[in-house]
């Protein structure tokens, strides 16, 4: 196949000695400019290589990262915030609402510590879902005004690792045998009935004064102090029909929900108490 | 490179040009040398003219930034103002906000419309008088004019060797141009920040950055194309010469050499015969004295700007040769037939594209005015929640949030009052402010857009469906019978 190279007639280029069925390939290499920089950008990679910390245990001879750079930055950024930052750390929570600027600065923090921290369970907008609070609502759990917020925030619920957090157990009246179908049953229609006022007699109405009210309430209305919800009201956090009350009261929920005292720093939670409070519900 | 003849490029190189240029070895480049032009000094009636326009308008530009109209505390007393930071524009009594940027376009309008009614009844009168290209090109000739004489002594300057005395005229005529330029950019910025103010802060050496980008910008543009390009901007990079022939008709009057009166042209000496020979003496003057350097006997071309100033240089010659004066006037082409025949055609100033121009123009003029007149000083705008569209109260209630922004263009203190209108039992609380009634009170700042979160609560029973409309009105508390701004939009709740 390979034959000498040789002049073509026609243009007077060598061709590349190769032979395919009488057709020959003219040998027209890469211009010398373009090899040129193609190795002179290998060679500028490899500095790369020199320059930068490329692989693990590397530092690069400059000692360069941009993650430096980054908390320059941010330094720089916190510097700025100092002075609103300090004024947050010194006013009440219920004073910042008194200051439309620091309110400002307040809510617009509160606003991206909420879509960093809180957005991946309650959603982005605060409206929650099945087993995560809708914070825009005015049914609040452990309570809904800012001292309240910013405890929950701070210690979380059922957060074992935290001692002042928020517990309340709810027993597991099935799963334990405390009661059984045909009067988990039964209450529960009593507890849906809560909502339209309650029939005052009736199996349903005696399990749940002897179970059930000594935390929610003899109506349903719920206590904070103990975060037991209120049952009389149009809002659900597992779902407002039969099958998922029996299960609440055979298994039990038991949510949990991060502590934010070891992560974030006081000023921000004063942030998010504000931010959260002032989403519609608030007290 | 410049110095060098155009055809005299080095014939190209390779195979395949050399094959595309086989046919002729006149291998022509497509860019044409700049012809040097030495405008000749004129005295005249259109010069005269020219120097009062380009003062009266310098003056304009230089001085107009002084002049101060009260606004009461807090606004600035700048009669004309582009206040960036602030995004407000102040004209006299007038005040724009961003959001009225079309009183600008409206501006535009006018302008285009006027220049094409004024170039279809004299002519190029905007490029021969009032373009800021003419009128900075002119004071930089005159200058130019003042430090090295007339066009003769220029040319032979311009020749000859690097003596003592051209390198200290050609400095002087640089320094002077590039200081008209700087006090042209210094202007230029005073019209974006307070004049007195600036006028501080460059004498202290404390003006921004920006400010010394802007000034040096516009001094760098001034000192080029007035100084350094001149004609070229004319010729090439505008584009109002190539279309406005699009506004030209045989009534338009343009600058016009009456051929039939100069030619046969030729040499003239005293005292003979003017028969059988045109009343053109060929002494080049209008050509000398033209500001883009053309030759108007070859008639009406792109590069005439219409000055007139050949007008003046001709009417000189005419005069000293006791010839009617006018051989090169400016003059409709209709006349000119008329002329030639020894008759004459009236002046028409009513034409159907005047006639169409005029209408147009006091059409805009009446909406930019009427738009003005009834401006109104206070806007709203309303924007839903859409995370979540919907919340749902512990009573069953359905509440929908909304951001509701007034703008408030007064420079007063305002209250206004907002209900609803749509759905019955619905009520109206405000984040921070009153909360769980029919009606909620806002309280505006002069001169401010105001922002408040709108919580609107309705029971279940009361909406139509997943969508309702509603409606805010908003009435402002001190005027009772001020017009209502009602703001439509929708109430969403759940399937029902």
């Amino acid at each position: 196949m390979a034959t000498e190279p040789e002049i073509d007639p026609v243009t007077g280029t060598e061709t590349t000695g190769h032979e395919w069925d009488g057709i020959k390939e003219l040998n027209t290499p890469m211009p010398r400019w373009w090899i040129i920089i193609f190795w002179l950008t290998v060679i500028w990679s490899g500095l790369y290589y020199i320059v930068y910390p490329t692989f693990p245990g590397w530092k690069g001879i400059w000692d360069y990262t941009a993650r430096k750079d980054v908390s320059v930055e941010m330094k720089e950024v916190q510097a700025g915030r100092a002075e609103w930052l300090n004024k947050l750390a010194a006013a009440s929570i219920e004073d910042i609402g008194k200051d439309g600027e620091l309110l400002a600065f307040a809510m617009a923090g509160g606003r991206a510590a909420f879509a960093d921290n809180c957005a991946p369970c309650h959603g982005s907008g605060g409206a929650g879902g099945p087993g995560y609070p809708n914070l825009l609502d005015d049914d609040w759990i452990w309570g809904g005004t800012l001292e309240n917020i910013q405890t929950t925030v701070t210690h979380g619920i059922r957060w074992a690792q935290d001692d002042d957090t928020r517990m309340s157990d709810m027993p597991r009246f099935g799963v334990d045998e405390m009661l059984d179908k045909s009067q988990i049953s039964a209450v529960a229609d009593h507890v849906l009935s809560l909502s339209g006022g309650g029939a005052a007699e009736g199996e349903g109405a005696e399990i749940f004064a002897e179970n059930c009210a000594a935390c929610h309430g003899e109506s349903g209305q719920g206590n904070a102090e103990l975060g037991a919800p209120r049952l009389s009201d149009a809002i659900w956090l597992y779902g407002g029909d039969k099958a998922a009350i029996v299960e609440t009261i055979t298994k039990a929920r038991r949510g949990v929900m991060p502590s934010w005292g070891g992560r974030l720093d006081e000023v921000t939670i004063k942030q998010l108490a504000v931010y959260v409070h002032s989403l519609g519900g608030g007290q | 490179m410049a110095d060098e003849p155009m055809n005299a490029l080095p014939p190209s190189r390779g195979g395949k040009n050399q094959a595309a240029n086989a046919a002729g070895s006149d291998n022509q480049s497509l860019y044409a040398d700049r012809v040097r032009i030495y405008p000749q000094k004129v005295e005249g009636a259109f010069r005269r003219f020219k120097w009062t326009a380009l003062i009266v308008l310098l003056a304009i530009y230089y001085l107009a930034p002084w002049l101060r109209w009260d606004r009461g505390p807090g606004a600035p007393d700048q009669a004309l103002l582009i206040d960036m930071p602030a995004r407000r524009a102040y004209f006299f009594f007038i005040e724009i906000w961003p959001q009225e940027i079309y009183y600008l376009t409206g501006l535009l309008v006018l302008g285009a419309v006027g220049l094409f009614l004024v170039t279809s009844l004299f002519g190029r009168v905007w490029c021969a008088y009032s373009c800021p290209q003419t009128v900075w090109t002119d004071l930089f000739m005159w200058v130019e004019r003042m430090v090295e004489g007339d066009r003769n002594a220029r040319m032979r300057l311009d020749k000859g060797r690097w003596t003592a005395e051209r390198i200290i005229k050609k400095i002087t005529k640089h320094a002077i141009w590039v200081a008209i330029a700087l006090l042209t950019g210094g202007a230029w910025v005073m019209y974006f920040t307070d004049a007195p103010t600036l006028i501080i802060d460059i004498l202290n050496f404390q003006v921004s950055g920006a400010v010394l980008f802007f000034i040096l910008m516009f001094t760098a543009t001034t000192y080029l194309l007035a100084g350094i390009a001149r004609e070229q901007l004319c010729v090439y990079m505008c584009p109002w010469p190539r279309f406005q022939a699009a506004m030209y008709d045989e009534d338009t009057l343009t600058v016009t050499y009456e051929d039939w009166r100069g030619e046969p042209r030729g040499k003239h000496k005293t005292g003979a015969s003017w028969e059988d020979r045109g009343h053109c003496v060929d002494c080049l003057q209008c050509v000398n004295v033209c500001p883009t350097g053309i030759d108007i006997r070859d008639g009406s071309q792109l590069e005439c700007i219409g000055c007139g100033l050949c007008i003046d240089a001709c009417n000189r010659i005419m005069t000293r040769l006791d010839l009617p004066k006018g051989l090169i006037r400016l003059d409709t082409v209709s006349n000119q037939v008329a002329r030639a025949e020894g008759k004459s055609a009236p002046f028409r100033l009513l034409r159907p594209r005047t006639i169409i121009y005029t209408g147009l123009l006091a059409l805009v003029a009446a909406v930019m005015l009427f738009g003005l007149t009834t401006r109104s000083t206070l806007e709203v705008s309303l924007l839903r929640d859409r995370n979540p569209l919907f919340v749902t109260l512990s009573d069953g209630t359905i509440r929908n949030g909304y951001i509701f922004k007034i703008i408030n263009r007064a420079r007063a203190d305002r209250e206004f009052i907002l209900t609803l209108d749509g759905i019955e039992d619905a009520t109206i609380a405000v984040l921070g402010g009153s909360s769980g009634s029919g009606a909620a009170v806002f309280s505006t700042r002069p001169d401010q857009v105001e922002t408040f979160r709108v919580f609107v609560t309705a029971p279940r029973q009361a909406l139509a469906g997943e969508s309702t409309d509603l409606s805010f009105v908003l009435k402002e508390d001190a005027m009772e019978n001020g017009e209502d701004v009602v703001q439509g939009t929708v109430f969403l709740g759940p399937k029902q």
